[in-house]
């Protein structure tokens, strides 16, 4: 297949052909991570700008790793040491960063939509780090990559996501992803943090978390964004961890062979147990390494059609 | 598709006797197995790798290591070339370091891929050589490399294209010279 995004903005504008391409080559990269010379020669000359407006360690230095070990260089720009504090617009800044020939943007931003209003802009290549509590691409796709790794395949599983569905971007990233891969997707949440009309996204929606564990074949546990409590979404952090914490004695009802995942960074003895982060059905751990292969696949493909663009 | 077949150059049989003998030249030269692997470069170098192996196999009674090397990520075009479907991965069971590798490709022809192929191999070790067998030398060199063991010399013109099929992948071992775009 051929590849024809200049961008990665969404998983909801993938198609399941386009997603399968990124993983088949995501493939190879996982392999050049375990050689002693972890590097390859294929970005060689180009530039990644890292322009993070949110803080961020796992997928700032996941994409930093990706961008390094395929031997492109590299630039950080961060809001705090930037002109953006004097007052300068980002896509004034982002005009600026271009004039100096970047390949390829990563970016992320507390606003929904500000990846797509800077890939209208330019001609390199914007890759989404996740913006708002829209998406979170390459962490759909390094979820999907891990799913299928430990399943085969993705279509006719039952992926059970639960806690803040309303504010994750993963979880948005993740639904497209699975249902487009034809995966069965299970919400489970407390109603104040279940998004209105969710349900339009083609998943099915439980309250009780032993119902919605019941037959999962991945067990994915979100984030509690504890900053939330504050806007009274729910009573006590101590009633959520009760009512929706994953622990081993309610892992049980799940699939005997399912697999447990969380994009971090977690809450232990909150939203999952100690017991179960660490446990056997865990893939946690996995699912960082894997980043690391899928944000090479990314920039790679996105890199091969923007110059063969530009020559036809 | 409108590329017609101009000539048949080798059949099935010939193409086995072409990697026989390369095979024993190999031996001779190594003066054995002894430290000896071979690495294919995918796709059909991969399965040239592993007849070559069975057939030293066959004649030595030892066996050699071998791998394969998906030379993508190495090209000098990756990334001016659109990435079509998706790299196999390379697959290298065995360290090359103090190995006398040699590299097992179809065709020789700019020279490029064996260039990337080397490049990869150093990334694993270092070896204490590298070797080239390749089952058909076409000409047209671009780099200054050159094959030390070669199945047959096909002088051929830059538009023609030499197509190498093997039976695991393509349903028949032949090797075809092709007319027009294929």
């Amino acid at each position: 297949m051929s590849w024809k995004s200049k961008d990665l903005l969404t998983l909801e504008d993938f198609s399941a052909e386009e997603i399968a391409h990124v993983l088949d080559t995501a493939n190879s990269f996982k392999e050049v991570s375990t050689r002693s010379v972890k590097k390859v020669p294929a970005l060689r000359g180009r530039t990644v700008v890292l322009f993070f407006h949110e803080p961020s360690t796992r997928t700032r230095t996941s994409f930093e790793l990706a961008a390094k070990r395929l031997s492109a260089d590299i630039l950080n720009v961060q809001t705090a040491s930037s002109s953006l504090v004097k007052g300068e617009t980002l896509i004034d800044t982002l005009k600026t960063l271009e004039s100096m020939t970047i390949d390829a943007i990563v970016v992320r931003h507390k606003a929904s939509g500000v990846p797509q209003m800077l890939a209208n802009v330019t001609h390199a290549s914007v890759i989404n780090a996740g913006d708002g509590a829209h998406e979170h691409p390459t962490q759909g796709l390094l979820d999907l990559f891990t799913i299928r790794e430990h399943k085969g395949s993705i279509a006719g599983l039952t992926v059970t996501i639960i806690g803040d569905i309303t504010h994750s971007r993963v979880a948005r990233s993740d639904i497209y992803g699975l249902t487009k891969l034809g995966a069965k997707v299970r919400l489970c949440a407390p109603p104040t943090l279940l998004p209105m009309g969710i349900e339009k996204m083609g998943v099915e929606i439980f309250y009780d978390l032993d119902k919605a564990l019941e037959g999962s074949d991945v067990v994915y546990v979100l984030r509690l964004q504890l900053e939330r409590q504050k806007k009274n979404l729910f009573p006590t952090i101590r009633e959520y961890s009760m009512l929706y914490g994953v622990t081993s004695e309610r892992l049980k009802r799940a699939k005997k062979d399912a697999i447990v995942m969380h994009p971090g960074p977690m809450n232990r003895g909150l939203e999952i147990s100690s017991g179960v982060a660490d446990g056997p059905a865990s893939v946690i751990d996995e699912q960082v390494t894997n980043g690391v292969a899928v944000r090479m696949a990314v920039l790679y493909l996105l890199q091969g059609e923007k110059t063969q663009g530009e020559n036809s | 598709m409108t590329a017609k077949i101009k000539a048949r150059i080798l059949e099935a049989q010939d193409m086995d006797r072409a990697l026989t003998r390369i095979a024993h030249e190999i031996l001779e030269r190594n003066k054995g197995t002894q430290n000896l692997v071979l690495v294919g470069i995918k796709s059909r170098g991969e399965v040239l790798a592993e007849r070559l192996a069975n057939k030293i196999k066959a004649i030595e009674g030892t066996e050699v290591p071998w791998g394969a090397l998906d030379i993508t990520f190495y090209r000098d075009d990756a990334g001016t070339h659109k990435p079509g479907k998706a790299p196999e991965g390379t697959d290298l069971p065995f360290d090359v370091t103090n190995k006398k590798v040699v590299l097992v490709d179809d065709v020789l022809y700019t020279g490029r891929s064996a260039r990337a192929a080397i490049d990869h191999i150093i990334d694993f070790g270092r070896p204490i050589a590298i070797r080239l067998a390749v089952l058909v030398d076409r000409g047209h060199r671009e780099f200054p490399i050159h094959a030390d063991y070669v199945g047959k010399n096909i002088p051929s013109s830059q538009k023609e294209e030499v197509l190498v099929k093997v039976k695991e992948k393509d349903g028949a071992d032949e090797v075809l010279i092709m007319e027009g775009e294929l």
